[in-house]
């Protein structure tokens, strides 16, 4: 289908199921139970979920395929949230342009910086890139406010003010991002028995979107070009050698995937009209390193993994404060229930990082694949238990597909 | 001129910073050969050492005073330190004063046996993974070590003050012949220049005038040939390994006064100091120290209302634009040698 093999496809439409239905299978848990808590089906942390998906599906593009790890790419999701901004305030609410206007910009400035950072390679390339976007992120939080010209808004943050022109903006749309009419925030509940299913626009536009990107992946990872990048990656001066010029090459993959942190962007401001420098902090660009290597850099599925991962649990886990904690260990004796609850609560709350670091930390060490070599180790060693003589020509099939590095 | 001079002695405190993280990370790079991202978080650690030090001399047994009452007529409770307990309250003032410097010694033995943990427990299974996966891991690292010290000591900033000996000011500009109160700079900051001197001499005396730095220095070179005449040069690296976490830690400690410490002043550092390294020349000492200097003065110097006027916001990028300069004109850095990370 489309041009895909037998198995992308079923790949790609266990994604689109996954994310059309995702209102009902975030949402396991009645309403009003005990365990609703996990539940995470709700507007704003489905929106999150996506678009960090395209983030890291953009930077597994870079990372995955080249090897080449950028430590700066948050600048091109907060460019796009500018931009994206800047179309609410001066044109229209509609979200079409402003996605596609943050698209293009923070194409052309990952096509600036990508030029310049891709002189080099290595330790160096990821010091250029953290540079840059450190920069821009200084540029956009203090000097591109004065008064005189404002670009970014500072501290405040951008966002649309009454007194902005919106020469496009018709009288009978909602004022707030909307897609032709319907308002981004607009969410039907849906109530089936105990349970309440939300269906919001925003995370349906978001939704598509990622559809999209991650049919571009495929395509990417499947064509020549992908091959081209993987050779990249594995000996650059054996490339260099056969004389090819790998840099096109990488810096259209270094484009491509600063277009995909642009689209994340402009949905982040689509569904929230704000955009704040702190989006292009070195930290944000650190969070979409952890996912991609969490959910396994260089697979398909991974990056979408690893974002869903890291938000689900960020989410969860800072819910968790010590009354919740005593409340779940009340059936242990008093003593040990205060002993157990003592040494879990550093690790949930607003421990959050602390978990997330030390999980990254074992991932790297002992899982260099991520999550889905995780899920391939299961799968093959339950593989193995059930027929021992398939299980080895089962694995070298697995280490011609993934030579060890 | 007194301004320049002024703007110069202005950068040497961050200057010394950056030479003594950056002088670490490098120290640890061309011995081991490993990028670590967690060299922000020894600098952490040495300051929150401070901290420690701070509130263990600082600790207080609660007496009554039945003699003196308080405004509700109830018996005084008293604080006092234990040190002045057991020093008498004069030597005892005078050590809980000066908790920076004591520090120091605190912090070497801590510094050094977390920098042998670190290296034996985790780094030296990285020796021969891809330098992005030594990146990922040490970065990991340091989120955890920045968290754990979030948990245990909150996240504001702790105000860890010099001894009161060194709180004022001194007028250099007198001594050198210029006007009085043209240059003034603070006594602390005097003090972590030189210390800060001290140290890299040290190191580099370490280095070029022992024996032990002259297999360091071997090592370096060539690793495997090292290896070869019978020199357990893994030990040596190790130890090298401790020795810039306790640079790091010493930067650390004695920065407390200049800037009260919270737990994410490691990577704040660390990302300059990356930038550092990368302008000196990755795998060189001298250059790393040079360029250390150099950035912090430049920083200095485009931080004054002059140049902030002529182009506002260059002292937030004045690094970062330096940094991309030098490595697109001198890919090596700028004492860089041939074949250290080229690939």
């Amino acid at each position: 289908m489309l041009g895909l093999n037998k198995k992308d496809t079923a790949l790609f439409l266990i994604v689109i199921a996954l994310t059309i239905l995702a209102p009902f299978i975030l949402n396991p848990f009645p309403t009003n139970s005990a365990m609703a808590q996990f539940n995470a089906g709700y507007p704003d942390l489905m929106q999150r979920f996506v678009i960090f998906g395209i983030f890291a599906i953009g930077f597994n593009i870079l990372f995955g395929l080249t090897g080449y790890l950028s430590f700066g790419h948050a600048a091109f999701l907060g460019v796009g949230s500018y931009a994206a901004v800047w179309m609410f305030k001066l044109f229209t609410y509609n979200v079409i342009p402003a996605i596609v206007v943050a698209v293009i910009l923070a194409g052309l400035f990952s096509l600036l910086i990508g030029y310049i950072s891709l002189r080099r390679s290595g330790i160096y390339f990821s010091i250029l890139t953290l540079a840059f976007a450190q920069m821009s992120f200084a540029l956009a939080y203090s000097v591109l406010s004065n008064p005189k010209f404002n670009l970014t808004n500072g501290e405040t943050g951008l966002q649309v003010y009454g007194d902005d022109p919106q020469i496009f903006h018709g009288a009978g749309l909602p004022n707030l991002p909307h897609l032709f009419g319907w308002s981004m925030r607009g969410n039907n509940q849906m109530s089936f028995g105990a349970w309440d299913f939300n269906f919001n626009t925003g995370y349906y536009v978001c939704a598509v979107c990622m559809i999209l990107a991650f049919y571009i992946a495929i395509r990417i990872f499947r064509s020549p070009f992908g091959m081209m990048l993987r050779a990249v990656k594995s000996n650059q001066t054996r490339m260099t050698y056969t004389g090819l010029n790998s840099r096109p090459y990488a810096l259209a993959a270094f484009v491509i995937s600063g277009m995909y942190a642009g689209l994340a962007g402009g949905l982040m401001a689509a569904v929230d009209p704000l955009a704040g420098a702190e989006r292009m902090q070195w930290t944000a660009s650190g969070e979409v390193v952890l996912m991609t290597i969490l959910g396994g850099a260089g697979t398909l599925i991974g990056p979408i993994l690893g974002a869903g991962f890291i938000k689900y649990f960020e989410n969860i886990f800072s819910k968790i404060n010590d009354a919740v904690l005593h409340s779940w260990f009340s059936f242990l004796p008093d003593g040990l229930e205060d002993v157990v609850v003592a040494l879990i609560y550093p690790f949930v709350g607003k421990g959050w990082h602390l978990t997330l670091g030390m999980l990254f930390m074992l991932v790297v060490i002992f899982l260099p694949g991520g999550l889905v070599e995780g899920g391939q180790r299961i799968g093959r060693f339950t593989f193995r238990r059930r027929d021992a003589k398939g299980s080895d020509a089962e694995r070298d099939a697995a280490n011609q597909r993934n030579p060890a590095e | 001129m007194d301004a320049i001079i002024l703007q110069i002695l202005n950068g040497l405190d961050k200057g010394s910073a950056y030479a003594l993280i950056a002088l670490g990370l490098t120290l640890i790079f061309g011995t081991l050969g490993v990028v670590n991202f967690a060299h922000g978080a020894l600098f952490m650690i040495g300051a929150f050492c401070a901290v420690t030090v701070q509130r263990i001399l600082n600790l207080s047994v609660t007496t009554v005073d039945e003699s003196r009452t308080d405004f509700l007529g109830n018996p005084l409770k008293v604080q006092t330190p234990y040190v002045e307990n057991w020093f008498g309250p004069e030597i005892g003032a005078a050590i809980s004063d000066w908790s920076v410097p004591i520090a120091i010694l605190f912090s070497i033995p801590i510094m050094l046996l977390i920098g042998f943990i670190m290296e034996r427990g985790l780094i030296k299974h990285f020796y021969r993974r891809p330098h992005a996966d030594q990146i990922l891991v040490t970065f990991g690292l340091a989120i955890v070590l920045q968290e754990v010290i979030k948990y245990f000591y909150g996240a504001n900033p702790i105000p860890t003050p010099a001894p009161e000996a060194f709180a004022g000011s001194l007028d250099l500009g007198v001594m050198f012949g210029f006007d009085p109160n043209a240059i003034i700079y603070p006594y602390w900051r005097l003090i972590y220049f030189v210390f800060a001197a001290l140290i890299i001499g040290g190191v580099f005396a370490f280095l070029q005038f022992t024996t032990f730095g002259m297999v360091v220095r071997a090592g370096m070179a060539d690793r495997e040939t090292v290896g070869l005449l019978g020199i357990n040069i893994d030990r040596r690296f190790t130890i090298m390994f401790g020795i810039a976490a306790a640079v790091a830690g010493l930067a650390g400690v004695m920065y407390t006064p200049i800037n009260p410490p919270n737990y994410h002043m490691g990577m704040d550092f660390l990302v300059l100091s990356f930038v550092v390294v990368v302008v000196g020349g990755m795998g060189s000492l001298p250059g790393a120290v040079l360029a250390g200097f150099l950035l912090g003065i430049l920083e200095s110097f485009a931080s004054t209302t002059w140049a902030t006027t002529t182009i506002p916001g260059i002292n937030q990028i004045i690094i970062y634009l330096v940094a991309i300069i030098v490595l697109l004109t001198r890919p090596r850095g700028l004492m860089g040698r041939k074949g250290v990370m080229e690939d």
